[in-house]
């Protein structure tokens, strides 16, 4: 079995090993999450990034066993979640939570903001009456609403105040890791810095653990304390944060990292623009699913997936060629 | 007061040279019952000949209605009620597309003046194949054959490199994919050979390495074509790679215009001074120890444009306010060279 590196320092509270997940289609299976392992420390927050269609949101699902997946495991606290029957399930249910992307579609138009986050306290039968009305306003105070705010619809509120909400509900039930995807990604630049504040003061107070499902890579690299980069299912790279930023290894991580759009236009940067698309999940290319899109691909890398290789403990990347590139980058710098 | 074809118009005089479009104190409302929703409460911006102007705003500020206008094809209730957007034709002669009748609005759009959207979809038609759609966009402004229609199709299609032109022509649009789409929208929109081309959020929904693409072939198109653009988008990294210009937009109104470099070094007004502190900056986002500070976001929300709050719009949020922005409306007023402001306090920033 493969085994990720640990996050620095300590703890894990999740470790995922060879997740992977098979959607059966009419045009045959979509292999949208293929043999994804890594390890959640306790109180960090691990970035999951990658273009649309990379399997980010399944990812996230399958741990949450919101989508039953196909392979793997999933350790949550010593157990693993994808080997509970569903009733043993329940107890996990409320110590792990998801947050959505889009604050319109993801609260029921029909309740009430104080009857959307009781639901979630009656689920697990965690308060009544006077506790639970008291708990509900202290939620809401929590995530920046007032407690008034309970007897409100969702369509009163705008998308950062409908963020909140989802925020709050997540919170209701205590739970100790959180999987929240893209959950700024559809609000405005003045919001969303609202809301990564705070998600940052919640993180702090209660020590919460948290997976980051975003595109954005600007945001990915001010939020997360850890990156995994998803392409076509598969892992490319991941590591520390800061440590990926500055020293990205992967043919694809640099290549995005290059082309995310920085806002100053005295910054002129090397781009690598990629050429095409991205291959269809239906017909994955055979050894590294980047190769038709890599600007370094030579034929050794159609034969086998490329194994993962460690180039600092806790920093990894799955490309035949990472040695020899970052041998070439460096000649390139001294020349 | 449609322009007189043979003579030239009044209005010419009034618009320096290099000037393709400027838009004046432009006021477009929608209007149900008693209530006007205020989408575009005075814009004035203006685009250079061969140059792009961004125009960045938050969801709301307008944007959209804005470019709208220019093309006149606002929706049911929406209406200019005020202001001038004066357009220099290839000819040279000015117009002002705000009152130009219907039928000569017609033979601008596409041929001086053509629009492409964030999604695709809004313009292409499902159930023709991209060539038929190109091949008639070209037919309807100019009487060529079939063939020769065709030939240019291909030709749009290479120019937006399309990989296969000749294959892609008999594709449909439900058979590309999103980034390929958004090249078949240019292309169709460049089949005319536009002098203007409006860019409403065109990569928003595209991933980045595909935005990286559009963006790169927008600015080749523009260098090779020698078009002016308007790019609305709401995304400030996107404004510092393609523009030249930059035009900010709060609530219904252009709240600065600047030159790209001088906006992002020295923004002019507190709302662009927020909405950069808003977007996370490792550099400035980190304490000496990498430990993470807090963002600085700008407080409260975007006011409803069915109720904007009277003098300076931004007034209610501005860390700068004073007793007179609440009363008084700021005009935009230079505040450096090429740079406008509105803003009382501009000095101070
Ligand atoms: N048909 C309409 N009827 C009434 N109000 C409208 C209509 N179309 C737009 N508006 C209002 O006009 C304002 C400006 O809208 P506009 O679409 O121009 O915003 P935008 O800047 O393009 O935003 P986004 O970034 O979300 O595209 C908004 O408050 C919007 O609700
Ligand atoms: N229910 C489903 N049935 C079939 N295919 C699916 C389903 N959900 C997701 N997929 C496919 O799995 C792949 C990964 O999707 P997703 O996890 O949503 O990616 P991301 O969140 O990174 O955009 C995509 O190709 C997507 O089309
Ligand atoms: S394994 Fe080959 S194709 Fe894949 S990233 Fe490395 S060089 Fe590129
Ligand atoms: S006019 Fe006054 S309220 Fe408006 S932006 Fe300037 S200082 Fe702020
Ligand atoms: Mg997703
Ligand atoms: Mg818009």
């Amino acid at each position: 079995m493969n085994h990720s590196p640990s996050p620095q320092g300590g703890d894990v509270l999740l470790s995922v090993r060879n997740l992977s997940k098979r959607f059966h289609t009419a045009s045959g299976p979509v292999k949208a999450v293929e043999d994804v392992s890594f390890d959640v420390g306790r109180g960090r927050i691990v970035g999951i990034v990658g273009e649309s269609g990379s399997g980010k949101t399944t990812a996230g699902r399958c741990i949450l066993r919101l989508v039953e997946p196909s392979e793997g495991e999933a350790v949550f606290d010593g157990v693993d979640l994808f080997k509970l029957p569903e009733k043993a399930l329940r107890a996990y249910r409320r110590r792990m939570q998801i947050i959505f992307q889009d604050p319109y579609s993801s609260l029921n138009p029909r309740m009430r903001v104080g009857d959307i986050i009781g639901e979630a306290i009656d689920t697990h039968g965690l308060a009544k009456g006077a506790a639970r009305q008291a708990r509900i306003a202290d939620l809401l105070a929590r995530v920046g609403l007032s407690p008034e705010h309970a007897r409100r619809y969702p369509h009163e509120f705008s998308g950062g105040q409908r963020q909140r909400i989802g925020i709050a509900r997540a919170l209701a039930v205590e739970p100790e890791l959180i999987v929240a995807d893209e959950p700024v990604s559809a609000l405005d630049v003045s919001v969303q810095a609202q809301v990564l504040n705070l998600i940052q003061e919640l993180q702090k107070e209660l020590g919460l653990t948290m997976l980051f499902i975003s595109h954005d890579l600007t945001v990915v690299e001010y939020l997360c304390d850890d990156i995994v980069v998803l392409y076509l299912g598969r892992i490319m790279e991941q590591g520390p944060s800061r440590e990926v930023y500055a020293n990205p290894r992967h043919p694809y991580t640099k290549a995005l990292l290059s082309t995310a759009p920085i806002p100053d236009p005295t910054v002129r940067r090397e781009r690598v623009i990629l050429q095409g698309d991205i291959p269809s999940p239906l017909d994955p290319p055979s050894g590294c699913v980047f190769r038709t899109r890599c600007p370094f691909a030579i034929e050794a890398c159609a034969k086998a997936v490329p194994p993962r290789e460690s180039v600092s403990p806790s920093h990894s990347v799955a490309c035949i060629r990472q040695a020899e590139l970052a041998t070439l980058a460096t000649q390139k710098v001294t020349a | 007061m449609a322009a007189v074809l043979s003579a030239p118009s009044p209005l010419t005089a009034t618009l320096p040279e290099d000037v393709v479009l400027r838009a004046e104190d432009l006021h477009t409302h929608f209007i149900v019952g008693e209530r006007a929703a205020k989408s575009v409460d005075g814009v004035t911006l203006t685009v250079r000949r061969g140059e792009t102007l961004a125009v960045v705003g938050e969801s709301g500020s307008g944007k959209s209605v804005t470019s709208l206008s220019i093309m006149r094809l606002l929706a049911h209730p929406g209406r200019i009620v005020r202001g001038k957007i004066l357009y220099r034709m290839r000819d040279g002669t000015v117009v002002d597309l705000a009152t130009l009748p219907e039928k000569r609005m017609r033979a601008i759009r596409g041929k001086e003046i053509a629009m492409i959207f964030q999604e695709p979809m809004t313009s292409l038609n499902p159930l023709y194949t991209v060539g038929d759609q190109i091949m008639e966009m070209i037919r309807l402004h100019e009487p060529v054959s079939r063939h020769e229609a065709r030939q240019r199709a291909r030709q749009m299609l290479e120019l937006v490199e399309i990989p296969a032109a000749e294959k892609r022509l008999d594709q449909y649009p439900h058979e590309m994919s999103g980034g390929m789409r958004q090249r078949v929208m240019i292309a169709l929109a460049l089949s005319c050979n536009p002098a203007l081309l409006i860019a409403d959020e065109p990569t928003t929904a595209l991933d980045v390495t595909i935005q990286a693409q559009i963006l790169d072939l927008m600015r080749r198109l523009q260098r090779d074509i020698g078009m002016s653009i308007l790019f609305i988008t709401h995304n400030l990294g996107v404004v510092a790679e393609i523009a030249h210009e930059v035009a900010v937009m709060y609530a219904g109104r252009v709240v600065e215009q600047a030159p790209v470099e001088a906006l992002f070094a020295r923004p002019r007004h507190p709302y662009t001074k927020g909405l950069l502190a808003c977007i996370p900056n490792p550099e400035r986002d980190r304490a000496a120890d990498g430990a993470r500070l807090m963002l600085n976001p700008i407080p409260g929300n975007v006011p409803s444009v069915l109720n904007l709050p009277p003098g300076c719009t931004y007034a209610p949020r501005c860390p700068l306010v004073e007793p007179r922005c609440e009363g008084e409306a700021p005009g935009l007023v230079p505040a450096g060279p090429g740079h406008l402001s509105r803003c009382f306090r501009h000095e101070l920033l």
